[in-house]
């Protein structure tokens, strides 16, 4: 028979992070599961070489050395129906069931195409980080960060710690847009502390506005790009470009379970209530999945549906604290809006699903996500659509769609697990 | 730190323990896979979305290098 959780919590970022310390708090026995190896999330990923940062590995600490806690790391859901999950880590295959579910699946990184991003060498901009506090080599490496917003001076900054030479940060938005958007700071004074400590830990390293990557060229891997900036196109030698234009929200599992969505831009992000309840009884979702908001979006929110999930009070001024948060957000969506000249950048070969080489010439004449991975392929790969289908719903293309389980590709042995789903059920109650 | 020896096709390597198997392929300077129509691909998202870092790890295909943390006596071997 199944385990059974008062709650389970998907995702060991800073929100999941939160809403466990919350739960546990109230008493509840609480699963708690990250696909990665280690807790965190993306933006509080341990460091190989360095660990956590410090706040965070004083909660995580406490949060998994707790007696009513299993964490479960290396764990993906594969599939979810109401009041159960059915689990994949590395060795094997089980079914959970649970009270309530608070979902905090985070972001993933908006990666769009260009000539040339295909070659290794072009990642994205926390993709770069991820990687490096992995022990990936930079030292000595020349590295360039373009896209938009503060991830890519974060970025930047994990690369020079890490030991690479930045040759420069190329911010596309321009210039009047980032300097209205820093006289904004003071009203988040953690934002504005945290945006000091980078300039000074990135004194000396050019930062352009303006500024748009074109394309990356190389034989095998990558070694020169193409800037188009205030002062014409420039061609810069470099062994690392890491792209980052913003995030888009994880619902893929929400979605499964029936929580309702709302767009914002051409992405779906989880509709919640101010409990963070979404439209599915006892189930909650925190940060970014619930738009793109950032840390302490994630964190405050995370308590908040911890507190909800497990029955205790949420207080008028962790909701105020949160709405506050949620504000920096916008602003950073008003100042940091995509120039359309970047949805423009893949010509005809350039490929647009990386899994199936799907070129975007092949894509003409589609407007629906289905008929075109019916006739091309796109979107039929390992990664399931969530780069192409992303970049094609960013691009203005076609919305993604055809979402069903296995949530992420699955061994043989789990999907076995899937098919008798409803038998083991079924004994079950 | 201390090190862990893991196999990347065939060759012997020493890597401190707790890096991903993506960050030793990457210090082997070893590819990582071929892409359907014959591309060098290498790992593109760092956190588990992209799949383009996959190789086969102890006799398992299509592994994400990015996702898993090198273990001693670990046999990669990719699609260089």
């Amino acid at each position: 028979m199944a385990e059974r959780y008062d709650i389970v919590i998907v995702g060991a970022g800073p929100a999941g992070l939160t809403a466990a310390e919350a739960a546990l708090a109230q008493g509840a026995r609480v699963a708690w599961l990250d696909a990665q190896a280690a807790a965190g999330g993306q933006v509080w990923r341990k460091d190989v070489q360095y660990g956590w940062p410090r706040r965070a590995q004083r909660v995580i600490a406490s949060v998994s050395n707790h007696p009513r806690l299993t964490w479960m790391p290396q764990t993906q859901v594969i599939a979810a129906e109401p009041n159960s999950l059915l689990l994949q880590n590395t060795r094997e295959a089980r079914r959970i069931r649970y009270g309530a579910l608070i979902l905090g699946t985070g972001a993933r990184e908006l990666l769009l195409p260009m000539p040339g991003w295909t070659l290794p060498g072009v990642t994205g901009a926390g993709a770069l980080q991820a990687l490096a506090k992995q022990g990936w080599p930079l030292a000595g490496r020349r590295v360039v960060i373009a896209g938009s917003g503060p991830l890519l001076l974060a970025a930047a900054a994990t690369a020079k710690r890490h030991g690479a030479r930045v040759l420069g940060i190329y911010e596309q938005a321009a210039e009047t847009a980032v300097h209205a958007f820093a006289r904004q700071l003071w009203h988040w004074p953690g934002k504005a502390a945290q945006a000091a400590l980078l300039r000074s830990q990135l004194a000396g390293i050019p930062y352009q506005y303006g500024s748009i990557v074109t394309r990356a060229l190389g034989e095998h891997a990558l070694e020169r790009i193409e800037v188009d900036g205030p002062h014409g196109v420039q061609r810069i030698e470099c062994d690392h470009l890491a792209l980052g234009y913003g995030l888009v929200p994880n619902v893929e599992l929400a979605q499964m379970l029936g929580c309702a969505i709302r767009l914002e831009g051409a992405h779906p992000c989880i509709e919640v209530n101010a409990a963070q309840g979404t439209s599915v009884p006892n189930i909650y979702a925190a940060g970014e999945m619930c738009g793109i908001g950032g840390r302490d979006c994630a964190w405050l929110e995370g308590r908040i549906a911890g507190l909800a999930a497990s029955g205790g009070a949420v207080d008028a001024a962790l909701q105020r604290q949160q709405r506050h948060a949620r504000r920096f957000a916008t602003l950073l969506r008003d100042h940091f809006k995509l120039d359309p000249y970047i949805y423009d950048l893949a010509d005809a070969d350039t490929l647009i699903c990386r899994c199936e080489d799907v070129p975007l010439r092949a894509l003409a004449g589609y407007d629906d996500a289905r008929s075109a991975k019916l006739a091309t392929r796109c979107g039929m790969g390992a990664c399931q659509g969530r780069v192409c289908g992303t970049a094609l719903a960013e691009l203005g293309l076609f919305a993604r769609s055809g979402l069903r389980p296995p949530l992420f590709p699955a061994r043989l042995a789990t999907l076995g697990e899937l098919a008798s789903s409803s038998d083991t059920e079924g004994s079950n109650s | 730190m201390t090190q862990v020896r893991i196999h990347i096709d065939g060759q012997a390597l020493d890597v401190p323990a707790g890096i991903s198997v993506a960050a030793a392929i990457a210090q082997a300077q070893r590819p990582f896979r071929r892409s359907v129509s014959g591309q060098a691909r290498a790992p593109f998202c760092g956190m588990g979305v992209c799949f383009e870092c996959r190789v086969q790890i102890d006799g398992v295909a299509q592994q994400r290098a990015c996702m898993l943390p090198v273990r001693e006596g670990m046999q990669v071997v990719t699609d260089g």
